[in-house]
């Protein structure tokens, strides 16, 4: 069982399209499991069109609340809170309530508080599913609105993902990571036996590009990476691919910009499935080829 | 005012839209404009601007260190500690810095007065200034798991003092903690997005956070408005959500992007609509 994290560092620069691109590649060639982590951002099942099997609950962290019945309006509460967390409801100063969207969950008011007037408990803080895709099984996830712990979220999913993908003796878990390089992007990519870094030839692409390559150094991730929409810029495309080749990293191929990239999207397909003959298709299935070798 | 510009999905055009505004805020204020970039995970506002020399501070997490002599190992530490960032092993007392929020429940809680906190350094802000717009960006290191308080560090340091001044909040995108910590910073939410079913589905997650959660007030900004369909207009009509802008699909922004222009220097005509979404937002927070 191999695993293939797809990253970019900088948002909306084709992780999805690629991904889905790949899912269905892979899918004729072996037996696959997919994981959408890209919590925030779930867009994987717009393009794959699975049907839900089972739903989970995502327990998420602690949230504090204060029984205004045993407060005595002290205040250490909100003296101990680092967070901001601890309010005057309605601005009454002998008030005191949680924000529960600025709460951390570290309990501290809970252990603090004189007269226990502080519960916490944990919450649900999203929904995970397994779903049934033409590509093979896919574990998507809804964080509810504003919550925390999107990481754990994704190390949840991706530990079901593995599972399955385990005792089912598949191929491939295949991951669409999430954008930036921190909480969820280290879940993300824990594990993976290679990143494909999806990126564009623009100076912002390229400034995250080479933060996530270092993330990706730090985690002893093996990198590979494909440069989309590279005829926008095709100096700024032969620049990444240069500093790739310095710093020893394969490049996979060029996706070149493709209209049709956005039709498939909207008709829910991916450009493979919308147009194979497209130029956006013929790339992809340049990066599959390579892309099997090094699995 | 303090807008922030958020969007859901990534690469929708949150920078060039915060670049863009704190320039067209730029002309006529009385104050000079800043501009807070809050995606500490990949920050790319100063790529755009043209900076002075940059000023770096460290910033960071309170983590505990402990004193052995005081420390009788009870374990209560560990006990309280929600995140498992400490731990007592054998003789000894181990602090997990990377796993820890700094929320000081341990140093309170130690019976012996063990445990002092030092700054674990996370990450760093930075700080310059062109001719027009005064700017400050969080910048979290690399490897490192935690963005909020490089985020919440910037913002404290930043918003208190900001007078009259216009201060332009560039979000990360997505519509957890680092997007939530920027937003609820601000008096009006700018969410940018593309006329595409992911631009869809992801402003709607971030419209829940800000409109049903928040409840602070925002416009959307359609970019690449000609490709994909006309969903989008409709699920801002559905919610009531004022359309700020609708920028079009043109290959010309795309080029002048990737080399670090900002879009209202390098296509001046693009110049009056910034200031034109400045002004409704003025008179819809007024």
């Amino acid at each position: 069982m191999k695993q293939l994290v797809v990253l970019s560092g900088k948002g909306g620069t084709g992780k999805t399209s690629v991904t889905a691109c790949i899912a269905g590649l892979a899918s004729k060639e072996m037996t696959l499991v997919l994981a959408d982590a890209d919590v925030d951002a779930a867009n994987l099942e717009l393009l794959l069109n699975p049907r839900r099997r089972d739903t989970y609950q995502f327990t998420g962290g602690f949230k504090a609340s204060i029984d205004r019945e045993a407060c005595i309006s002290c205040g250490r509460c909100m003296e101990v809170c680092r967070f901001g967390a601890v309010v005057h409801p309605d601005g009454d100063p002998d008030a005191y309530s949680v924000d529960p969207v600025s709460c951390e969950g570290c309990k501290s008011c809970y252990y603090q508080c004189p007269v226990n007037a502080i519960s916490a408990e944990r919450t649900v803080a999203g929904t995970w599913y397994l779903s049934d895709s033409h590509c093979g099984p896919l574990f998507h996830a809804e964080m509810f609105a504003g919550e925390e712990n999107s990481g754990k979220l994704v190390s949840e999913l991706k530990k079901a993902a593995a599972g399955l993908c385990g005792s089912h003796d598949c191929g491939l878990v295949l991951v669409d990571g999430p954008p930036g390089i921190g909480c969820p992007v280290i879940a993300a990519c824990a594990g993976a036996d290679l990143a494909l870094i999806v990126t564009e030839p623009g100076v912002s692409a390229i400034h995250d590009l080479h933060r996530i390559l270092q993330t990706l150094v730090h985690f002893g991730i093996q990198s590979s990476v494909c440069i989309n929409r590279s005829d926008i810029n095709v100096s700024r495309t032969e620049e990444i691919e240069e500093s790739c080749r310095n710093e020893g990293i394969p490049v996979l191929g060029r996706i070149p910009y493709d209209d049709r990239v956005t039709m498939a999207m909207c008709r829910g397909k991916t450009v493979l499935e919308y147009d194979p003959a497209s130029p956006a298709s013929m790339a992809v299935l340049g990066i599959w080829k390579k892309l099997r070798e090094f699995l | 005012m303090v807008i922030a510009v958020a969007s859901g999905k990534g690469g929708t055009g949150k920078t060039t839209v915060a670049v863009s505004l704190a320039l067209a805020a730029s002309n006529d204020a009385d104050a000079r404009p800043l501009l807070l970039d809050c995606d500490v995970e990949e920050p790319n506002c100063a790529l755009f601007l043209d900076l002075d020399r940059i000023t770096r501070k460290p910033t960071g997490v309170l983590v505990p260190e402990v004193d052995p002599v005081k420390c009788d190992l009870c374990g209560r530490c560990a006990e309280v500690c929600v995140w498992k960032a400490i731990a007592v092993a054998g003789e000894k007392v181990l602090v997990f810095r990377d796993l820890c929020h700094g929320c000081g429940s341990c140093t309170l809680m130690c019976p012996r007065g063990a445990i002092h906190e030092i700054m674990h350094e996370t990450g760093s802000i930075e700080e310059s200034s062109n001719r027009s717009v005064d700017y400050a960006g969080g910048v979290l290191n690399v490897g490192q798991v935690m963005a909020v308080p490089v985020i919440s560090a910037l913002l404290d340091g930043h918003l208190r003092d900001r007078g009259k001044r216009t201060v332009i909040l560039d979000s990360s995108p997505g519509s957890s903690c680092p997007m939530v910590e920027t937003v609820k910073a601000s008096d009006y939410v700018i969410l940018v997005t593309e006329p595409t079913p992911f631009g869809l589905h992801d402003l709607d997650a971030a419209v829940r956070v800000v409109t049903d959660q928040l409840h602070i007030p925002s416009g959307v900004i359609v970019n690449r408005d000609g490709t994909g369909n006309d969903d989008v207009i409709d699920f801002c009509r559905e919610r009531g959500l004022p359309v700020l802008a609708r920028i079009p699909m043109d290959r010309r922004i795309a080029e002048v992007l990737s080399e670090g222009k900002p879009l209202v220097r390098a296509l001046p005509e693009y110049m009056d609509l910034f200031r034109e979404i400045l002004a409704t937002i003025g008179e819809t927070t007024s």
